[in-house]
C-alpha cells in the first residue's frame, strides 16, 4: 500500500553511450594526470639541471621511490576497502630491525627478507582481526596498533642501532645495485605493483575489495565474506610493509627504534594523491604507486634546482590538497552531468 | 511444472519464526511455506514485518526462535552467502548497488564467471549481463558504472542480479514500484517462465492487482504476526489466477472471487509476456471493486479504516503557508500551493517525485532557485531554517534515525533540541535550564503517550513508533503554525499509527496548518482535506477530499492524466 519511485522513461542508447564515455574518461584520467605532472616536473628539472637525469640520477630517483611505492601499494588495498592502516610505519620499522638483528647474528639474507615479511604479516593479521571482528573504526584501531607496535619496537631495540657495516656485503650490495639505471629494489616494487594491480582487476577477491569499499551493506547482502576480505587486505598491507622494511634495511643499512616514524602519513598522502578514494571503492594501485613516485621525486627535484629542501613538506601538502580538490571538482561535474542526463530522460 | 499440493514438501519454509530488534517485535511466530512452481504473495501494511521476513529467508537475520526449512530439512543460514548457495535470490526494495563498479560487475558480484586460474571473466560477465537485459527488454550498457543510474534502472539491475543466479527461490520485495508498465510485463513474463520451470516465488507489491495477476497464494502479516495464508482464486472462473497452464487453482472459500479486477480478465495460463492486462500495469490499485481485494485489505489493516484515519471536520481558516512557483533546478519546478489553518493537505507522489525536496526547500534546509514562500503573509528567507522556525514552521523529516533524532542522546535532550535557539524558553542567560527541560519533556511525553522507561534513556532504545512521537514532540514544543510531516507513520505499528493520526487531526482542529507527505495512500486519502500530487518534480494534480481515490491519485502520481486501464 505504499507508493514508491517514479518510472523514468528508458534512456536512449546514444545518450547512455555518451555518458559512459564521459564517465570512463573521468575515471581513467587520474593516473594519466599524475604521470603528466610527474613528467613535466622531471622535464623542468632536467632543463634547469642537465645532470639530473644521469644514470645515477635516475637510479636515485627510483631507489628513493621504491620503499614508498611498496607501502603505498599495500595501503591502497586497505583504503579501497574503505579502511585505513596507520600502523604501516611502525610495521616497517620493527620488520627492518628484526631483519637487521638476524643478519647481524650471521643470518641468511633471503631468510632475513622472509622474516621481515612474516613479521609484517603478523602485524597485518592483528590489524585485520581488530578491524573486522571488533567493528571499530579502522582509523582508531590502527592508531592504537601504531603505538603498540612502535612501543614493542622501542622496548626491544632500546638504544641499539644497526649500521651498514653490521650487515653482510651482498645484502647491502643488492640494496644499492641494479641493472644499469634500474635498481633491483625498483624492479621488485614494479613486480609487486603489477601483480597486485592484476589481482585487483582480474580476481574475485580483488573485485570484492572494491565492492566492499563502494557499498559495505550491499557487499554483505551480496554474500561477500566481508571479514575475510578485510583481514586479507590488512594482511597483504602488513606483508608489503614488512617487505618494505627489509628493503629499507638493504638500501640504507641504518635502522634504529625510530625507523619509519611518521611514515604512515606520507603513505596515506601518496595513496590519496594517486587517486585512490579515501571513502573506498575507487582508484588503482598504479595510481598509488605514481602518487608515491611523485611525492618522493619532489625530494630529489628541489635540490637539483637549487631550492632548499625545507620546501618539500609544504609542496607535498599542496599536492595533497590539490589532489583532493581535483577529486571534488570532478565528482561535482560528474554528478551534474549525470543529473542532466537523468533530467533529459526522466 | 508441478502444481503444489498441500502435502508437497516446500522448497523453503519458515516454522514458528520470531525476531525482535531491541524492544520491537518484528516477527511473532510466523510460518510460511514456499512451494516449487508457485508464486506466493506476501501482503501487509508498512511495518507489518514483511522486510524482516524476507531478510530472514535471505540469511541476513537469524530468527530468535523457530526454524528455516530447506527442502523440509531445518537449516541455519549463517549469512546471505548461505542463502545464495541454497538457491535463494532476493530483490530488495532498496537497490543495493556498488556505485563505483560497472553494471555488469554489480550483476555478478560475489559469483562472477571465471576463466583459467580463477580469474574473473569480465567479457563473459558483460555478455551475460547484456543477455539478461535483453531478456528483460531494457536498454542498459553493462559497462556503465552504476553511479547515476535512475531508480528504475537500479531496480532493473537488481532484478538482473536475482535472475542471473537461476535461483530455486526468487524473493521480490516491491520490485515493480519504479518500473513502467512494459517493464513490469517483461518482468512478470520472466518470472512466470522461472516459476513454470519449478522455481518458488515470493512476491511483495503494494499493487494488489499485481498480486492477483502473478500469484496463486497469499500470506498476510499484520504487526509482525501471521493473519492468514490462502489460495487466491475465483470459484466462478471469471478470472482464475495465473497458474502457468495447470489451471487447477481451486480457490479456497475464504478468499472469495477476485471480482472484476480491472482489465485483467483472461483465461488461466495465458502467461504471455505482454498481454493487454500486463500493459495496463499496476497503476492501479483495484479500488476496492473485488471482494477478494477487500478481504485482503481488511486482513492487512485488521480494523476499519475510519478508526485508523480519524480526521475530524474542522473549520478551515486563512492561508497559513503559501508557496509560489518554487523551483530548485533539476529537482522540482514551478511548485505552487497553499495550506490553510485547520487544514491537512496530503502531498502524494512516487518516491523520487520531489516531495521531500520541496519540504526541505520550504523549511530552508535546501536553497530554492526561484519562487517564494510565505507564512501568514510574511515571506521567508531562502535557505534559512532558523527564520522558518521563528515564523512558525516545523518540519518532521522523513528519516527519523538520520534526520529527526540524535539516537544516542536522551529522550529529554532530544525533545529540547528545538529549544536551544530559545524558541521554547528552556534556555536562560545562554545556559540550558535542566529543570525547564525536564518538565517540558515530561509534559510532551505524557501528551503524546510516549512509552519509555526513563526520560534519561537514549532515544535509540525506543520502538519506531515512540521514536516518531519524540520527533513530533520536539517540533510541537515550538508551537508551530505550520507543521510539515514527511512520512509520519513509516515503519511504525498500526496502533501507534492511529495515535499519530489522531494527533495530527487534533492539531488541525487547533488551527495548525498541516502538510503531510506520505507514500501510504490510504493514509493520504483518510487524513487529507485536499491531496496534492507530484510527478517528476512538478505538481500534477490538486484533488479535493471528495474526489480523491486511489486511482485518481495514482494516475496523477504516475503522470497519466486519466486512469491507465487498458482493457
Amino acid at each position: 500500500m505504499t507508493l514508491t519511485q517514479q518510472p523514468p522513461a528508458p534512456a536512449t542508447g546514444e545518450a547512455r553511450g555518451g555518458a559512459t564515455r564521459l564517465v570512463d574518461r573521468v575515471f581513467r584520467i587520474r593516473e594519466v594526470a599524475i604521470l603528466l605532472v610527474f613528467l613535466v616536473m622531471i622535464a623542468i628539472t632536467q632543463a634547469g639541471n642537465s645532470q639530473f637525469l644521469s644514470e645515477q640520477g635516475v637510479k636515485d630517483l627510483l631507489l628513493n621511490a621504491t620503499i614508498l611505492v611498496l607501502v603505498a601499494t599495500g595501503q591502497a588495498l586497505v583504503v579501497i576497502s574503505r579502511n585505513v592502516d596507520l600502523s604501516v610505519g611502525s610495521t616497517l620499522g620493527i620488520s627492518a630491525f628484526a631483519a637487521g638483528d638476524y643478519l647481524q647474528g650471521g643470518g641468511d639474507s633471503f631468510l632475513a627478507l622472509l622474516l621481515a615479511v612474516a613479521l609484517g604479516i603478523g602485524c597485518g593479521l592483528l590489524n585485520g582481526a581488530l578491524v573486522s571482528l571488533g567493528q571499530v573504526p579502522a582509523l582508531v584501531v590502527t592508531l592504537g596498533t601504531l603505538y603498540v607496535i612502535r612501543g614493542v619496537d622501542s622496548i626491544w631495540v632500546g638504544s641499539r642501532q644497526i649500521t651498514a657495516s653490521d650487515l653482510p656485503g651482498p645484502f647491502t650490495d643488492f640494496g644499492s645495485g641494479g641493472l644499469g639505471a634500474l635498481p633491483y629494489l625498483a624492479l621488485i616494487a614494479l613486480a609487486v605493483v603489477v601483480a597486485v594491480a592484476y589481482y585487483l582487476r582480474h580476481f574475485g577477491g580483488g573485485r570484492e575489495l572494491y565492492a566492499l569499499g563502494s557499498n559495505p551493506e550491499a557487499a554483505r547482502l551480496a554474500g561477500i565474506p566481508v571479514r575475510r576480505r578485510i583481514l586479507a587486505a590488512y594482511t597483504a598491507c602488513g606483508a608489503l610493509s614488512g617487505l618494505a622494511g627489509a628493503l629499507y634495511l638493504a638500501r640504507f643499512g641504518n635502522v634504529d627504534s625510530a625507523t619509519g616514524n611518521g611514515y604512515e602519513l606520507t603513505v596515506v598522502s601518496a595513496v590519496v594523491v594517486g587517486g585512490v578514494a579515501f571513502t573506498g571503492g575507487a582508484g588503482s594501485v598504479y595510481g598509488a604507486a605514481l602518487g608515491a613516485l611523485l611525492l618522493t621525486s619532489v625530494n630529489s627535484v628541489l635540490p637539483a634546482l637549487g631550492v632548499s629542501s625545507v620546501w618539500v613538506l609544504a609542496i607535498n601538502g599542496v599536492l595533497l590538497v590539490l589532489a583532493i580538490a581535483v577529486d571534488r571538482v570532478v565528482a561535482l561535474r560528474l554528478a551534474a552531468a549525470l543529473k542532466k542526463r537523468n533530467a533529459r530522460h526522466g | 511444472m508441478t502444481r503444489s499440493e498441500p502435502d508437497a514438501v516446500p522448497v523453503l519454509a519458515l516454522e514458528g519464526v520470531s525476531k525482535s530488534f531491541g524492544a520491537v517485535r518484528a516477527l511473532r511466530d510466523v510460518s510460511l511455506r514456499l512451494y516449487a512452481g508457485e508464486a506466493h504473495a506476501l501482503a501487509g501494511e508498512n511495518g507489518a514485518g514483511k522486510s524482516t521476513l524476507i531478510k530472514t529467508l535471505a540469511g541476513v537475520h537469524r530468527p530468535d526462535t523457530g526454524t528455516v526449512l530447506l527442502d523440509g530439512r531445518p537449516v541455519v543460514l549463517h549469512g546471505p552467502a548461505d542463502a545464495r548457495d541454497a538457491g535463494v535470490a532476493v530483490i530488495y526494495q532498496e537497490p543495493t548497488l556498488f556505485p563505483d563498479l560497472s553494471v555488469a560487475e554489480n550483476v555478478f558480484m560475489g559469483r562472477q564467471p571465471r576463466r583459467s586460474l580463477g580469474r574473473v571473466d569480465h567479457r563473459a560477465a558483460r555478455t551475460a549481463a547484456a543477455a539478461l537485459f535483453a531478456r528483460l527488454g531494457v536498454d542498459l550498457d553493462p559497462q556503465q558504472p552504476a553511479r547515476g543510474l535512475s531508480i528504475a534502472d537500479q531496480q532493473l539491475v537488481e532484478i538482473a542480479k536475482a535472475l542471473s543466479s537461476d535461483a530455486r527461490v526468487l524473493i521480490m520485495d516491491e520490485p515493480t514500484a519504479a518500473l513502467t508498465g512494459s517493464e513490469v510485463a517483461r518482468l512478470f513474463g520472466v518470472v512466470r517462465t522461472l516459476r513454470e520451470q519449478g522455481a518458488a516465488v515470493l512476491f511483495i507489491s503494494h499493487r494488489l492487482e499485481e498480486i492477483f495477476r502473478l500469484c496463486q497464494r497469499v500470506t498476510t502479516l499484520r504487526d509482525g504476526a501471521l493473519v492468514a495464508s490462502d489460495l487466491l482464486g475465483d470459484p466462478q472462473g471469471r478470472r482464475a489466477p495465473e497458474s502457468g497452464g495447470s489451471g487447477a487453482s481451486g480457490g479456497s472459500g475464504s478468499t472469495g472471487g477476485s471480482g472484476g479486477s480491472g482489465g485483467s480478465d483472461r483465461p488461466a495460463g495465458s502467461g504471455g509476456a505482454a498481454g493487454p492486462a500486463d500493459a495496463a500495469d499496476g497503476a492501479g490499485a483495484p479500488g476496492g471493486r473485488g471482494l477478494t481485494e477487500d478481504d485482503l485489505v481488511r486482513r492487512m489493516v485488521g480494523r476499519d479504516l475510519d478508526e485508523l484515519y480519524p480526521k475530524q471536520d474542522t473549520p478551515i481558516g486563512e492561508v497559513a503557508l503559501d508557496v509560489r512557483q518554487l523551483t530548485r533546478e533539476g529537482v522540482f519546478t514551478d511548485v505552487s500551493f497553499t495550506v490553510r489553518h485547520g487544514e491537512i493537505v496530503g502531498l502524494a507522489g512516487l518516491v523520487g517525485a520531489g516531495r521531500s525536496e520541496v519540504a526541505r526547500a520550504v523549511f530552508g534546509v535546501d536553497r530554492w532557485d526561484a519562487g517564494s514562500v510565505h507564512v501568514d503573509g510574511r515571506p521567508l528567507t531562502n535557505g534559512a531554517p532558523s527564520i522558518a522556525m521563528a515564523a512558525g514552521l516545523a518540519l518532521v523529516p522523513e528519516d527519523r534515525r538520520a534526520q529527526g533524532l540524535v539516537m544516542g542522546m536522551s529522550i529529554e535532550r532530544n525533545v529540547n533540541l528545538t529549544a536551544l535557539t530559545g524558541l521554547g524558553g528552556t534556555v536562560r542567560g545562554g545556559l540550558m535550564d535542566r529543570r525547564a527541560e525536564r518538565s517540558r519533556a515530561l509534559d510532551w511525553a505524557v501528551r503524546l503517550q510516549v512509552k519509555y522507561a526513563a526520560l534519561a534513556d537514549a532515544v535509540g532504545t525506543l520502538s519506531g513508533g515512540n521514536q516518531q512521537k519524540v520527533v513530533l514532540a520536539k517540533w510541537l514544543a515550538t508551537t508551530p503554525k505550520v507543521l510539515i510531516v514527511d512520512e509520519p507513520t513509516r515503519g511504525i505499528d498500526v496502533g501507534t499509527k492511529a495515535e499519530v493520526h489522531r494527533l495530527l487531526s487534533r492539531l488541525a482542529a487547533d488551527g495548525v496548518a498541516v502538510l503531510m507527505i506520505s507514500s501510504d495512500l490510504p493514509e493520504v486519502l483518510g487524513m487529507a482535506d485536499r491531496v496534492l500530487v507530484m510527478h517528476e518534480g512538478r505538481l500534477t494534480a490538486e484533488i479535493p477530499r471528495a474526489g480523491a481515490t486511489e486511482e485518481s491519485v495514482m494516475a496523477a502520481a504516475t503522470g497519466r492524466g486519466t486512469t491507465g486501464r487498458a482493457a
